[in-house]
């Protein structure tokens, strides 16, 4: 499937993405998941052989465009049901740890 | 050696829709925390936003007010990064297809003088919650996550704070004239990252940047580049270099203070919205929204100096705000002098509207109301003082001019026969006035035309009682 030219190329960083992804791995984490993930992203840049020098690049696979709501307003949540899964809360928001600027 | 400044700014507009961008909350201000929200704006796993179209009419509105392309071929991205008040962990933004490119604003500086200040693009997103900070925790409050906001970034165009405030004042009177925002600084309507760097005169590269984000005043903007600019040219003379970082304005000690550097760049990974389809814009389409555009406030200022034969001044003031230069020009229409129309608009009703904190909008008398207070001024019906006093009833409940003078016998009295009673009556009262005025003091015929009016209750016509005294005195 993946041959070792792919895996080659593929070099990243696990740790950046890692911290991206607001992840903390130990480190026989990143040793396990740095082959596999090269591997899987090797496996995705056998794209790259393909010869696409004439194609439109495209955000989406289906020929659809302008969805559009119209500007009116719908009931939402109500304020208990949206409190509700908060871990904590006071006057009426969620609280979480304190923002540092 | 002489420093030149480059200014560019990124203004967050919101726009002017019932509902938030991708779900059906409301956007009204001042609801209590957390009451505007659903799944869609809350973020929740598989909840699927849905573009509201009048979001992407305003922009494009804009962007044709502000002579930018419309892209033809647009779509939303996704802008990654991770902070409380953003429950998806995404913004959904535009990155690299835009509604709208290129175009400027031409701006007015202070000396007059004229000046464009071009713009990079337009583009749609959404806005994020607002948090507010306890003694050893946040609180987030998500119900202005998902409003519709207009990014629009500007070249570093801008030498000075005085271009800068010029640009963001004569957006928001463009803006406001389109329909596209409130503009209600104080409600956050309008926001801004303030980026500048400077340089030596005559250096072509730009010097490195630092950026002021989430300016929220007009006066904020303008206090923090004068001073953030003397702060560059500062350490450059002192031979140091300027770190690109992001800064904050402290308002209260009146400095800019380092926030974070960016030694860790933002990898912000965009990538293609898959929630949300491209927007395609025919050119039949825009041309349909452009017809609906109003006359832009230069334009207009133009017309009313060439139709109404108002000052260039009176045309500025009343041209400002667009609901302002409508209700002027429907009471000029009504009525038979431009020119007193304007000046009860500018002195009286503008005043009236300050002292009180209304808006235009607000005012209980209409335009044809107004104007036939003011007919009856220049019919004569009414002197200048009864005027005020209706003007102030008229202010309070509304109702017709001619009625409320009818119904208060507030009518000018110009019957020769009862101002002279009361003319003869003023001078039997008054005859060490009247042998003042006889030995030559002129100052004392307006004490007795004082006295005149007193006597008719402020009815006379005061210069009918002013002929007939002299007459009298003569």
């Amino acid at each position: 499937m993946t041959t070792p030219e792919h895996s080659a190329s593929a070099k990243i960083d696990v740790r950046y993405v890692a911290h991206l992804a607001r992840m903390h791995l130990s480190d026989d984490e990143v040793a396990r998941l740095q082959p596999q993930l090269e591997q899987i992203v090797g496996y995705v840049r056998q794209l790259n052989e393909l010869d696409v020098a004439g194609l439109e690049p495209t955000a989406h696979a289906i020929p659809a465009q302008n969805v559009f709501r119209a500007d009116e307003i719908r009931p939402g949540l109500d304020h208990a049901v949206a409190m509700a899964n908060a871990p904590q809360a006071r006057e009426g928001q969620f609280i979480v740890p304190k923002i540092i600027e | 050696m002489n420093y030149e400044a480059n200014i560019g700014l990124e203004v967050h507009v919101q726009l002017k829709t019932k509902s938030k961008i991708f779900c059906g909350c409301p956007t009204i201000f001042g609801a209590p925390p957390n009451t505007h929200v659903c799944p869609v704006c809350l973020g929740y796993p598989g909840a699927m936003p849905a573009m509201n179209a009048a979001a992407v009419r305003l922009t494009v509105l804009s962007g044709l007010m502000l002579g930018c392309r419309i892209n033809p071929y647009s779509k939303m991205d996704r802008k990654n990064y991770y902070y409380p008040d953003m429950p998806k962990n995404y913004q959904i933004s535009q990155y690299d297809q835009p509604l709208c490119l290129g175009g400027g604003l031409e701006i007015t500086r202070p000396d007059g003088s004229k000046k464009m200040i071009r713009l990079t693009r337009i583009h749609i997103e959404e806005d994020v919650g607002k948090n507010m900070h306890f003694a050893s925790s946040s609180g987030i409050d998500f119900n202005r996550a998902g409003t519709p906001l207009m990014e629009i970034v500007t070249e570093p165009d801008m030498a000075n704070a005085d271009e800068a405030l010029a640009f963001l004042e004569g957006l928001k009177e463009i803006l406001r004239y389109g329909g596209i925002s409130a503009c209600n600084l104080e409600e956050g309507n309008l926001r801004c990252d303030v980026n500048s760097s400077v340089r030596p005169a005559g250096q072509a590269a730009l010097g490195t940047k630092t950026e002021l984000k989430n300016m929220n005043t007009f006066k904020g903007v303008h206090g923090a580049l004068l001073h953030e600019l003397a702060r560059q040219i500062a350490e450059v003379q002192q031979g140091r270099r300027i770190r690109q970082e992001t800064r904050r304005w402290d308002d209260a000690a009146g400095i800019t203070l380092a926030m974070r550097s960016k030694e860790e760049a933002h990898d912000y990974r965009y990538f293609p919205e898959p929630d949300l389809l491209p927007i395609v814009l025919s050119q039949a389409q825009i041309d349909d929204w452009a017809k609906t555009l109003p006359e832009l406030p230069e334009q207009r200022r133009a017309r009313m100096i060439r139709d109404y034969g108002i000052p260039e001044y009176d045309a500025g003031v009343l041209a400002a705000d667009r609901a302002v230069a409508d209700y002027f020009e429907a009471t000029a229409k009504h009525g038979k002098s431009a020119k007193a129309a304007s000046n009860w608009i500018m002195t009286t009703v503008l005043a009236k509207l300050a002292g009180q904190h209304l808006t235009i909008g607000e005012v209980q008398i209409t335009p044809a109301q107004l104007a036939g207070l003011i007919n009856l001024v220049e019919a004569k019906t009414i002197n200048m003082p009864t005027a005020k006093e209706v003007f102030e009833l008229m202010f309070a409940q509304g109702g017709d001019a001619a009625e409320i003078v009818k119904a208060r016998g507030l009518a000018q009295v110009s019957d020769a026969g009862a101002i002279e009673k009361l003319v003869d009556d003023a001078i039997a009262a008054n005859p060490k006035v009247v042998a003042d005025f006889k030995g030559g003091k002129e100052a004392s015929l307006k004490f007795l035309v004082g006295q005149v009016m007193k006597l008719s209750q402020g009815k006379a016509n005061p210069g009918l009682v002013n002929d007939l005294l002299r007459r009298k005195l003569a």
